[in-house]
């Protein structure tokens, strides 16, 4: 319905070239790492943290934060797109991919999507297809230090190519589903998935 | 919330210069829905060569006024959407943006209080929008807020919170000043600390109903002490403003 409609004057700022197809619509760059959750920050003391991948009727595997860091972990260069608009370019973390979790785990073969769960009860959906093949990992150190607890530490989720608000942060565990349900923010208006360059920001988009 | 959010052309009916950096517009809406005080639109601008930008800004107006909304706006220095709306939109202009949106951080007068609202700079806005609301659907839950503030030029709506904040209603407003307080200021004048939120928290009891918007420092140092004084993490909803604020 507002198809075709300029802003009287509006020009837009200079766009760097080097960033070009690396900022989806509707997005600006920032050199910033903004905060936002919904609620008080939880403080997680290490050797009471958790972290553990259930599902169906299957023995649900877990890892304590010593157990944790001893799996093989990766470093990730990637960028990040937040809903509120702000894209982050070439954040650098450290973290355990989703695949190398999934090792250790039976998953049904019913399994076709998960419900991410974080200390805070902040929880997220995704299909399993977007937490696979080399697409998510946890993440728990950003910029080589360990992440801070208003980023989501000692651990979050980090989903690249989705809206940021699916990599939960304070992440707690993944537990597998044969049919989707909605996370915290998709039972409030936001998209099911949230892919950033489709624009996927509120259900319907 | 099941709708499809669609975009709409509003159009500016009036400006209001709020503070030096702050200015609040008034936009009528062709397609307005009641929105929920605390809930933001996004706006959008379009380049003649089809280069968007979108911004999030919290709703200022009560839900009860028809047919327009307040959207109350700080200007970034170099910022992209704010800039163009201080400098460029004119009464009569056209401005495409859709919602309302965001569903946590709301109040409705029917969830009750005590309230207790922290606001830090132009954190105020969505704060301002559960205050009309409450006044305007004669609410009478006791009511704090918290308004935290560099200079005593930067209050937004200084005029109409004095009025609201009447002695003798149930609402009472707290100013802090962080950086300069103005002549004979008797009130608070530092960031808020545990001493200052047990003192504004302490006549409402533990279980207040609590919105906390403004930079993410303050957001952060306030949702800490006041888990810390006994405030059920539950009842505490957080929101952060600034040149990059918004929900997620």
């Amino acid at each position: 319905m507002a198809d075709n409609f300029i802003s009287r004057g509006f020009l837009g700022k200079r766009r760097q070239p080097e960033q070009a197809g690396r900022v989806p619509p509707g997005q600006y760059v920032t050199p910033d790492f903004p905060v936002l959750s919904a609620g008080p920050t939880p403080h997680i003391k290490l050797d009471q943290w958790a972290f553990s991948l259930e599902g169906f009727d299957r023995q649900p595997v877990r890892w304590t934060w010593e157990e944790f860091l001893k799996l093989p972990a990766e470093k990730y260069t990637v960028d990040i797109h937040c809903v509120t608009k702000w894209t982050k370019l070439d954040t650098e973390w450290e973290g355990v991919s989703v695949d190398t979790l999934l090792t250790h785990f039976d998953l049904d073969l019913r399994a076709n999507f998960a419900t991410v769960f974080s200390y805070g009860d902040y929880t997220t959906n995704l299909p399993l297809s977007d937490l696979v093949r080399g697409q998510a990992f946890i993440g728990y150190k950003y910029g080589g230090q360990p992440l801070a607890a208003e980023h989501g530490g000692p651990a979050r989720l980090v989903v690249p190519h989705l809206y940021f608000w699916k990599s939960a942060k304070w992440v707690h565990g993944i537990r597998f589903m044969e049919h989707d349900q909605a996370g915290f923010w998709e039972s409030l208006g936001y998209h099911d998935r949230g892919d950033p360059w489709k624009e996927q920001r509120y259900q319907g988009d | 919330m099941k709708r499809t959010l669609e975009w709409q052309i509003a159009t500016l009916k009036a400006v209001k210069q709020e503070t030096p950096k702050v200015k609040t517009f008034t936009l009528a809406l062709p397609d307005w829905m009641p929105h929920a005080a605390g809930q933001h639109y996004d706006v959008r601008l379009t380049a003649p060569d089809g280069y968007q930008a979108q911004r999030s800004y919290s709703i200022a107006s009560e839900p009860e006024r028809a047919g327009e909304i307040d959207l109350t706006v700080e200007v970034i220095e170099d910022g992209e959407v704010s800039t163009y709306m201080h400098e460029a939109l004119e009464v009569g202009d056209k401005l495409e943006l859709r919602g309302p949106i965001g569903g946590y951080f709301v109040w409705r007068a029917e969830m009750g209080g005590p309230l207790l609202l922290i606001g830090g700079g132009s954190g105020i806005v969505p704060l301002m929008s559960m205050l009309r609301h409450r006044a305007r659907s004669g609410s009478k839950v006791p009511a704090r807020l918290l308004y935290s503030l560099r200079t005593p030029s930067d209050v937004i709506y200084a005029d109409e919170l004095r009025r609201l904040g009447q002695p003798g209603t149930s609402l009472e407003v707290f100013l802090t000043f962080t950086r300069a307080r103005p002549d004979g200021w008797k009130g608070y004048a530092r960031r808020i600390d545990r001493e200052m939120l047990n003192e504004v928290v302490a006549p409402l009891g533990r279980s207040p109903r609590a919105y906390i918007c403004g930079p993410t420092l303050l957001v952060e140092t306030a949702a800490d002490l006041l888990t810390q004084i006994g405030v059920p993490g539950q009842l505490i909803r957080t929101e952060r403003f600034g040149p990059t604020g918004g929900i997620s």
